[in-house]
């Protein structure tokens, strides 16, 4: 018996962002295409981001060993789950997760902040007076591009070596120690890291919001998580640029 | 003891939706009990008094409950008082000789209809869309065969508190409507009346509420505007329930049937 | 024009009379349903709830509200609860109880049957509620909890913290919002109705409505009117009420032929937080329920009035209801609280920088229960208090005074909430029907929700399935033009007198007069002088108001100027009901009819009636005609309330 619904223009028609989801679309896009969706996605991929900077940073700790050591610890990814799969497979199994992740990530990143643009067209033309909102929420998106920019030196310098005239392929520990011989990169490398700390500031804290993990038993203990992993993961790969600069590694 | 303020306002004035608007300026001078909107009573009848138009600003109750009132003051939705909406800021939390500037809620949801006044029919469609527990008039069983639990009709109560007045939106960097949206759905989602319609209407009032409004990115600046100091920890809940709906078997068979 | 006052009660005995009438009443098909229009003007508790009960039975509903959306309805700002005769807490509860302590708070002046059904259909409004999932209080077994309210012998009080009304109205709003969306019901919000249309039969044909964004005008015709759109205490200025609240709807239907009843019957709360100056735009109720615990008092002595009230010993205070009443002290009904501070302000013992308050004391209350269990009860009462006087009453007392809240007058309805205006319908606050000359805290919302979901559905169904194969009038017919050209008339004057005084001027000068003379008490010399100067300052405002801008979008002086001009007509005939009826019942005092103690004295053999105005031209005070139906009790005895 569904009428059609009448709407009075003017006063009872506000405009819409975004036209509805057209129906019949499979669930799944229908369910990313919300920004509630979207986070959710956001969320877990960064989850899996997380998880790869924390063994990322202890795996390269392993230069305060020594370059055997390192090295070793690479040929070790290299040779994960072998000989159930050939070399390198599982390895790049990973690298194609990883790289989902952050495609995933940054998608949905610059996709919400494109909708947010849209949600408010006319901005504020007065100071806005924030309480909540910090440095670190509000500089998402810059300290996540700044991180991608990194991210993308940091593979062409270690990985792919075009960015490093003294590259070697298999020698991490060689690679690293001479890319940071030019100051201007491992000072790079300082800031892009720490501001991937304050990204990791809000975004671990949010995360659980994001994914509707909340209870007030442990909300208080979610705040404290996200400084303790801000601060691991600044301090835990900052040491390593300036270990290398003092030459404690070298 | 009453003290007189002097102020000096930027106001914001805008002729129509479409029209450019600007600030202008005034300057007044009230006693610190006056209420905020008093003070702008105020300030509109010397404007009549000088032949300009008045400043068109919303309210109604003036007691911080019906949601019509609102706007920025300062660069901060309902003004500096926490817990407390324009209509129930008193001058007191002014100094003498302060400039003060006000300014609308903006949001593309938002439109300006003039001056401080803005739309938000958008709220009413995202209640439109599933915000209710479908009852008939009088086909009701007693209302004390389902015991609640204190802490659910509590917790319900804490979200069904929320006044409708679109500070948060206007508070939040991202123009989002979250937590009027999470708080109209926990409201009714948290209560045993309300789970026939749980999962069906966590999906749509968040796609509702999507065509109109910003994504939230958890910076919580909507919670500290809200004079009604909803907390976010509800859109945090309104997330569970639209992801869990994805997932529930029962909407996924019922939808079925239907399509 | 006659009008003719026939109550329509059904036969029967009192408990029968609304279910024999249910089935008496006729029904309407589901299918032809559709094929009927109807207008609901206001989405409060009244309107929100026919509207959504209506649309989902199938009708065709349009409803206006002048509010951007309806869940802000001035009903969303009632605090402390509403009343049902569940006996949930089985403490002697009944129907017969509920309806006893209405029609006796009401001073027996409000029709039997009615408020019985009143009481009778208490019982739904809780279950259609809670279904609802209105989050009322509860007990940690899970079972609703109830509080006695306003010194009510019984605790029946069911209530949302302090947003009883808000929780309420978000119900009736919701359910309305589904009709929304599922087509049957289509909102007209930020319009505001400004006359209603009578065809050539009398009968009631549409509305007049302004859009309040666009200024434009538009026609509305249905087969069935129902204004459910509030009181009119902003007659007084300053009230409880929501700024916007106007009686403009009720006015305009009484010029149109609807009779208005007991206009002189307001509701006046003791418990208010007085004005601060005189930009006071309005003022706040603080809950009744602070009487429970605060002690009232003023300085013995007007020499005291600006000694601090801790510098003030005990044989200096007068603690003056505990005095006079002391059985129920504190708690004495709304109308003798208020009644009493009055006398103790004019007598010059009014305290605070303006001497218009008395205290309301905490202290002893503190020292016996603790800080902690009076700030869990008053808490967010008190942070309020503080936040508008900027005093903090856990160490100072409160100030508080008398303020106009409620009105129990209104359109007269017959037991069908008809008015005088058959296919017109009065819902809610805006009729006169249940209350009497005073109504009971938390009784207001159970009238709302009553006519909403329950009484005014079937009723109006009954006159609609007289209506079947008739389709309303055109919106083109001449009815519609004339009414329209009329209106656009009363604008265009309004614009052209481009006077020297705002609106909120004129508004204000009225509300002094209003107050002063039709107040919490009344006397002849008084009414006669309100009588007098009420006309001559509504001529005065249509000669000299201000009124800038144009007609065209939004306008809130026009808006304004509208409601003020009704409210100076309401405003004489409230002066003219008030000097007609010389007893003193309820929230009317008339201090002619007084005991020797000052208490009010009722006049049964005189004034045993409802008094039902009907207009007879723009001189209110000569040309407004009094019909009057008598009040018949079948059921209870009038007694004199005493509450010494
Ligand atoms: C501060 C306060 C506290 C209260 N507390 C209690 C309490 O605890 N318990 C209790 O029982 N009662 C209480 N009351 C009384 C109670 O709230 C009201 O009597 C009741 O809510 C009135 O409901 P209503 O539906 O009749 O009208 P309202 O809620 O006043 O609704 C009027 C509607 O009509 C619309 N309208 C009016 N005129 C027009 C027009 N011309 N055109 C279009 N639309 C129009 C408005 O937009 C609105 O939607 C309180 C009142 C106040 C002021
Ligand atoms: C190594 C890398 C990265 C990690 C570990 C990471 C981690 C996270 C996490 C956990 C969140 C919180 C998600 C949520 O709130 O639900 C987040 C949010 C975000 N990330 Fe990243 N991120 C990384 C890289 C990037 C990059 C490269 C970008 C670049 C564009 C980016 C942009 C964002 C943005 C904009 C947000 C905020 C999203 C929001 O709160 O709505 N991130 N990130
Ligand atoms: C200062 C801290 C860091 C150091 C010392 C460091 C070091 C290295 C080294 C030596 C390699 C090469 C490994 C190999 O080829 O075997 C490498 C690869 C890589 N690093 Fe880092 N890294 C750091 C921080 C980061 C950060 C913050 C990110 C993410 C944003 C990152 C992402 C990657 C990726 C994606 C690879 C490629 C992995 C692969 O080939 O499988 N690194 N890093
Ligand atoms: S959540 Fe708070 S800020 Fe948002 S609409 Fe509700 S009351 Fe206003
Ligand atoms: S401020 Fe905005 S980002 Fe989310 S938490 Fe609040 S809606
Ligand atoms: S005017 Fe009602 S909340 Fe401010």
């Amino acid at each position: 018996m569904a009428q059609v619904v009448q709407r009075r223009s003017g006063a009872d028609e506000p405009e819409s962002t975004k036209r509805p989801p057209p129906a019949g679309r499979p669930w799944p896009l229908r369910f990313v295409d919300t920004t509630v969706g979207m986070k959710w996605v956001m969320a877990l991929s960064g989850i899996m981001l997380i998880g790869f900077i924390v063994f990322h940073m202890i795996g390269n700790w392993k230069m305060f060993l020594g370059a055997e050591d390192i090295n070793h610890y690479g040929e070790f990814l290299r040779e994960l789950l072998y000989p159930i799969l050939p070399k390198t497979v599982f390895l790049w199994i990973m690298r194609v997760g990883l790289i989902g992740a952050f495609l995933v990530h940054i998608l949905a990143a610059y996709r919400l902040v494109l909708l947010n643009k849209q949600a408010r067209p006319v901005n504020y033309q007065s100071k806005r007076n924030y309480i909540a909102a910090n440095y670190a929420n509000r500089t998402m998106a810059v300290s996540g591009t700044i991180v991608l920019a990194y991210l993308l030196f940091h593979l062409a310098d270690l990985t792919w070596g075009a960015a490093n005239p003294d590259f070697v392929r298999g020698l991490p520990y060689e690679n690293f120690v001479a890319s940071m011989e030019r100051p201007i990169v491992a000072v790079f490398y300082i800031v892009a890291n720490l501001l991937l700390a304050t990204h990791l500031y809000h975004g671990a804290w949010s995360m659980f919001q994001s994914l509707g993990v909340n209870s007030p038993k442990y909300n208080s203990a979610r705040r404290g998580f996200a400084i303790g992993l801000a601060v691991l993961i600044g301090v835990g790969n900052s040491i390593m640029p300036l270990a290398a600069m003092t030459g404690i590694v070298s | 003891m009453t003290e007189m303020l002097n102020l000096t306002l930027k106001v914001w004035r805008q002729e129509g939706p479409d029209s450019p608007g600007a600030f202008e300026t005034y300057t007044t001078t009230v006693a610190d009990d006056a209420s905020f909107l008093e003070m702008l009573d105020y300030v509109n009848e010397d404007l009549i008094d000088n032949d300009r138009e008045p400043i068109v600003f919303d309210h109604d109750c003036r007691e911080g409950i019906c949601g019509t009132c609102g706007v920025m003051i300062d660069g901060q939705a309902h003004g500096p008082q926490k817990a407390t909406a324009t209509c129930q800021l008193h001058m007191r939390q002014f100094n003498d000789g302060d400039e003060i500037v006000i300014e609308p809620f903006r949001a593309a949801a938002f439109p300006v209809v003039k001056d401080l006044m803005v739309n938000r029919a958008s709220f009413d469609r995202i209640i439109e869309a599933g915000g209710y527990i479908d009852v008939t008039t009088g086909g009701t069983p007693d209302a004390n065969l389902i015991p609640i639990p204190k802490d659910a009709a509590e917790a319900a109560m804490d979200a069904a508190a929320c006044i409708g007045c679109g500070a948060c939106v206007a508070a939040c960097p991202n123009s989002a409507a979250n937590l009027f949206t999470s708080a109209k759905m926990q409201h009714l989602n948290l209560l045993p009346q309300g789970q026939a319609e749980r999962w069906d209407r966590s999906v749509a009032m968040v796609e509702k509420m999507d065509e109109f409004f910003g994504s939230c990115r958890n910076y919580g600046e909507c919670g500290e505007a809200c004079p009604k100091e909803i907390s976010i920890d509800f859109i945090a809940m309104m997330n569970r329930d639209y992801v869990k709906a994805q997932w529930t078997n029962r909407r996924r068979l019922g939808e079925r049937k239907v399509g | 024009m006659t009008i003719s006052l026939d109550p329509r009660i059904p036969d029967g005995p009192l408990a029968d009379k609304w279910d024999n009438h249910l089935f008496d009443m006729k029904l309407v098909n589901p299918s032809n349903r559709r094929k009927f229009k109807v207008i609901v003007v206001g989405t409060g508790l009244a309107g929100g709830a026919c509207a959504a009960t209506m649309g989902a039975l199938g009708y065709d509903v349009q409803v206006f509200t002048f509010h951007d959306s309806p869940r802000r309805a001035h009903s969303i700002a009632a605090q402390g609860g509403i009343n049902a005769a569940k006996n949930y807490q089985a403490d002697g509860d009944s129907i017969y109880r509920l309806f006893y302590d209405t029609i006796k708070g009401g001073d027996f002046r409000s029709r039997e049957a009615n408020t019985y059904r009143l009481a009778q259909v208490s019982l739904n409004i809780i279950d259609q509620c809670v279904a609802q999932g209105v989050p009322f209080a509860r007990e940690y077994g899970g079972l609703l909890s109830n509080r006695s309210f306003g010194g009510a012998q019984v605790s029946r009080t069911f209530y949302a913290r302090g947003q009883t009304g808000q929780q309420l109205l978000l119900g009736a709003y919701q359910a309305l919002a589904q009709q929304i969306e599922a087509g049957s019901c289509t909102l007209h919000n930020k319009m505001e109705m400004l006359d209603l249309v009578v065809d050539a039969e009398g009968n009631a044909a549409g509305i007049i409505a302004r859009d309040l964004v666009s200024g434009e005008l538009s026609r509305h015709s249905a087969h069935a009117v129902v204004l459910a759109t509030g009181g009119y205490s902003n007659s007084y200025f300053l009230s409880t009420n929501a700024m916007n609240s106007n009686a403009t709807a009720a006015w305009r239907a009484h010029k149109k032929g609807a009779a208005f009843a007991n206009p002189c019957y307001t509701q006046i709360h003791p418990t208010c937080i007085p004005p601060a100056d005189e930009f006071q735009s309005k003022l706040t109720l603080m809950s009744e329920s602070l009487r429970n615990d605060g002690r009232i008092w003023v300085p013995a002595s007007v020499d005291d009035v600006d000694t601090p009230p801790a510098q003030i010993p005990e044989d200096r205070r007068d603690y003056y209801l505990e005095r006079k009443y002391p059985a129920f002290g504190n708690l004495v009904p709304r109308d003798i609280a208020s009644r009493n501070a009055k006398t103790m302000v004019d007598a010059g013992k009014g305290v605070g920088p303006l001497h218009n308050g008395v205290y309301l004391d905490f202290a002893s209350a503190i020292e016996r229960l603790g800080k902690d269990l009076i700030e869990e009860r008053y808490g967010n009462l008190f942070e309020m208090y503080e936040r508008i006087t900027g005093e903090n009453p856990y160490e100072t007392p409160m100030r508080i005074y008398p303020a106009t809240h409620y009105t129990m007058g209104g359109l007269w309805v017959d037991y069908n909430l008809q008015t005088t205006v058959p296919g017109l319908f009065a819902l809610g606050e805006c009729n006169f029907s249940d209350h009497g000359a005073n109504r009971l805290g938390a009784s207001a919302l159970m009238q709302g929700l009553s006519d909403g979901y329950f009484v005014g559905p079937p009723t109006v169904a009954n006159y609609l399935s007289g209506k079947l194969g008739t389709e309303p009038v055109p919106t083109d017919d001449p009815i519609f033009e004339t009414a329209e050209a009329e209106l656009r008339g009363r604008i265009d004057q309004l614009m052209a007198i481009k006077g020297t005084k705002s609106v909120d001027h004129y508004h204000r000068e009225l509300g002094r007069l209003v107050w002063d003379y039709i107040g919490m008490s009344r006397n002849e010399a008084g009414l006669e002088k309100a009588l007098a100067e009420i006309p001559a300052l509504r001529e005065e405002f249509w000669r000299d108001v201000k009124i800038l801008g144009t007609p065209e979008g939004v306008n809130q002086s026009l808006e304004k100027a509208l409601r003020v001009a009704d409210f100076m007509e309401l405003a004489e005939l409230q002066a003219k009901d008030a000097l007609d009826r010389v007893e003193s019942c309820g929230g009317h005092f008339r201090e002619e009819s007084q005991t020797p103690e000052g208490e009010a004295l009722r006049d049964d053999e005189n004034y045993q009636y409802v008094a039902a105005w009907e207009y007879g031209g723009p001189n209110i005070a000569q040309d407004t005609v009094l019909h009057k139906e008598s009040l018949v009790f079948e059921d209870v005895t009038p007694s004199q309330r005493s509450y010494k």
